[in-house]
């Protein structure tokens, strides 16, 4: 089953042609600068636009093609906008219960899965209060909440954590990051900040000016030669890994990522913990004998699978032994002395791994 | 203090302008919702329709009114067909007359407040599963509600001060169309200015007190969208 978007139509002088397949389960990340048509995209999954024509199906479920459109009421995808676009004039168990009350089916069953829904995102206590008392990350909660009580189809989130200081933003990312594990139902992010999708995204879809620029699992993506992305000086990949064994002496952890161990500090960590490591390819170097003696603790054996030059730098794709993807930016001078071409076999220095816990 | 016929003349103008307000917003709220929604290029046109009252004097709308409803006029010759009274000089024709006189005064908050309120809540609703008719009842009315109040206190005090409207197709027929208004004009002409102090002072103070009304509700009239 899969979430298959096609979309076309021109609103004033912007242009939107995009399509693209997302898997139905997980978190897609529409990524893109601002102007690159990624809330068009949302708004038109959602059925708001009527001027923009094409092909959406989730599963067997079609929304739109050329001779159907099911109005925005029918289609049970729930819609978190930019600003948490409370309803003024209820309450916040008003604003919750807007969906669920609209909702044919099981009105018992609703309710229970309301109420787990309210206490997972913390809002007892607020249930009574208007929207215009509350502080931004509590408006953001009870949207999410009023868009997930109807148990929605597909979750659209459009910047879930823009208009927010950074402090907020913080406590507010790792909160998303659990809600979306958990939750059963794919999710369509709009995001323009890396952090946001390193940490939610499982796949990716690069926008710009109104078209799909690539599409794939966040760790293909990211790691494309190809892709004008893996050639930036921002270059960085994601690996998922599981936390196998701590090191409680040296306060360290090991994290199983693609057939190797990458070690990591322990802050917080647990054996048996999932987590994703952001390794940005500045922060890898090559050597093609393993080193004896260095304060680099993650040396991985690599295979090289591509290679771009760009002036004096070069950028490496190198393959970890069980699959894994990871980025290397060196001189191509270094490049060239090492001789380091596809097919050959190397160790990459990561000189610092973030874990996104 | 008052005379009973100056009581009735009260009671008249308190129960035209009662009619003329409900009569008002079933009217008006659906026109407002379509002049803030449309993307009609012709509706300034209609605007400007709606506006006309605020500019033309009363005694022009009421003359139209009268050759309309009269006797001769299309509307009294279909009455007349359907063995129907003309509606010139009735209680009816006062309604009719009242309702085209203040529409700009129940339209306008009331658009204004639609507009305010932007799509976006719209959206959310029809996300959250509420169809057209659910979404204008359950959100936009309650969201605008201090508008539409706006504009009926506005229509029913605009209606209470009528004067040249009904001179012109109501006439004089006391506790038929024989308003408050028309009872002072009286008076003043049979220079009992005692008896025009009494109804005036009390057309007074009614409308100051609802205009307190109004801008009381102005006060907190911004209806926050986010």
């Amino acid at each position: 089953m899969s979430l298959d978007v096609e979309l076309h139509g021109a609103l004033g002088d912007f242009t939107l042609d995009v399509a693209f397949s997302a898997p139905a389960s997980g978190v897609t990340a529409l990524f893109g600068p601002s102007g690159a048509g990624k809330t068009r995209v949302l708004r038109a999954v959602a059925g708001l636009d009527r001027g923009v024509r094409g092909r959406l199906r989730l599963g067997d479920r079609v929304f739109m093609d050329a001779d159907t459109f099911v109005p925005a009421e029918r289609r049970r995808i729930g819609y978190v906008f930019q600003e948490s676009s409370l309803f003024a004039h209820l309450d916040v168990a008003g604003n919750i219960d807007f969906g669920l009350k609209r909702q044919g089916g099981n009105a018992a069953g609703g309710r229970q899965q309301r109420d787990a829904l309210v206490s997972l995102l913390g809002l007892d206590g607020l249930m009574s209060r208007r929207p215009q008392t509350l502080s931004g990350g509590e408006r953001r909660r009870v949207a999410i909440a009023r868009a997930l009580a109807p148990s929605p189809a597909l979750l659209l989130l459009d910047e879930p954590l823009s208009g927010l200081d950074t402090q907020r933003r913080a406590e507010l990312l790792p909160w998303l990051e659990a809600l979306v594990r958990k939750l059963e139902l794919p999710v369509l992010l709009v995001s323009h900040q890396w952090d946001e999708v390193h940490r939610l995204a499982d796949h990716l879809v690069l926008m710009d000016a109104g078209r799909v620029r690539a599409s794939g699992t966040l760790g293909k993506v990211l790691g494309d030669l190809n892709l004008p992305l893996a050639r930036s000086p921002e270059a960085t990949v994601v690996l998922n890994g599981t936390v196998s064994t701590l090191d409680e002496r040296w306060g360290l952890a090991s994290v199983q990522v693609g057939g190797v161990d990458v070690t990591v500090p322990a802050d917080g960590l647990e054996v048996g913990k999932a987590l994703r490591l952001r390794i940005a390819a500045r922060d890898v170097s090559i050597a093609l004998d393993p080193p004896g003696r260095s304060s680099i603790l993650n040396v991985l054996p690599v295979t090289v699978t591509g290679r771009r030059d760009a002036g004096a730098q070069c950028t490496l794709e190198l393959s970890l032994p069980g699959g894994g993807r990871l980025l290397a930016r060196i001189t191509q001078r270094s490049a060239s002395e090492l001789d380091l071409g596809e097919g050959a076999s190397a160790f990459a220095q990561v000189k610092s791994v973030a874990v996104l816990p | 203090m008052l005379a009973p016929q100056d009581l009735d003349a009260l009671g008249l103008t308190l129960r035209l302008a009662a009619v003329s307000t409900a009569v008002l917003l079933v009217l008006g709220i659906p026109l407002a919702w379509w002049l803030a929604r449309t993307r009609f290029r012709g509706r300034f046109v209609l605007e400007a329709l709606v506006a006309l009252p605020l500019v033309l004097p009363p005694t022009v709308i009421g003359f139209y009114l009268l050759l309309f409803l009269g006797a001769q006029g299309p509307a009294g010759r279909a009455l007349a067909a359907l063995g129907l009274e003309p509606l010139a000089f009735s209680f009816t024709g006062l309604v009719m007359g009242s309702v085209v006189y203040s529409l700009p005064f129940v339209v306008q908050p009331i658009q204004d407040a639609f507009i305010r309120l932007g799509a976006r809540p719209m959206e959310v609703a029809a996300t959250l599963g509420a169809g057209p008719w659910n979404r204008f009842f359950t959100v936009a009315l309650p969201l605008a509600r201090r508008g539409i109040l706006t504009g009926a206190v506005l229509g029913f005090a605009h209606t209470l001060g009528e004067f040249g409207v009904v001179l012109m197709i109501g006439g004089n027929i006391p506790g038929e169309t024989r308003v408050a208004s028309i009872a002072i004009y009286d008076h003043v002409e049979a220079l009992d200015y005692a008896a025009a102090h009494g109804l005036s002072l009390v057309l007074l103070v009614l409308s100051f007190l609802l205009l307190v009304a109004v801008y009381a509700l102005g006060r907190g009239l911004r209806v926050t969208p986010r």
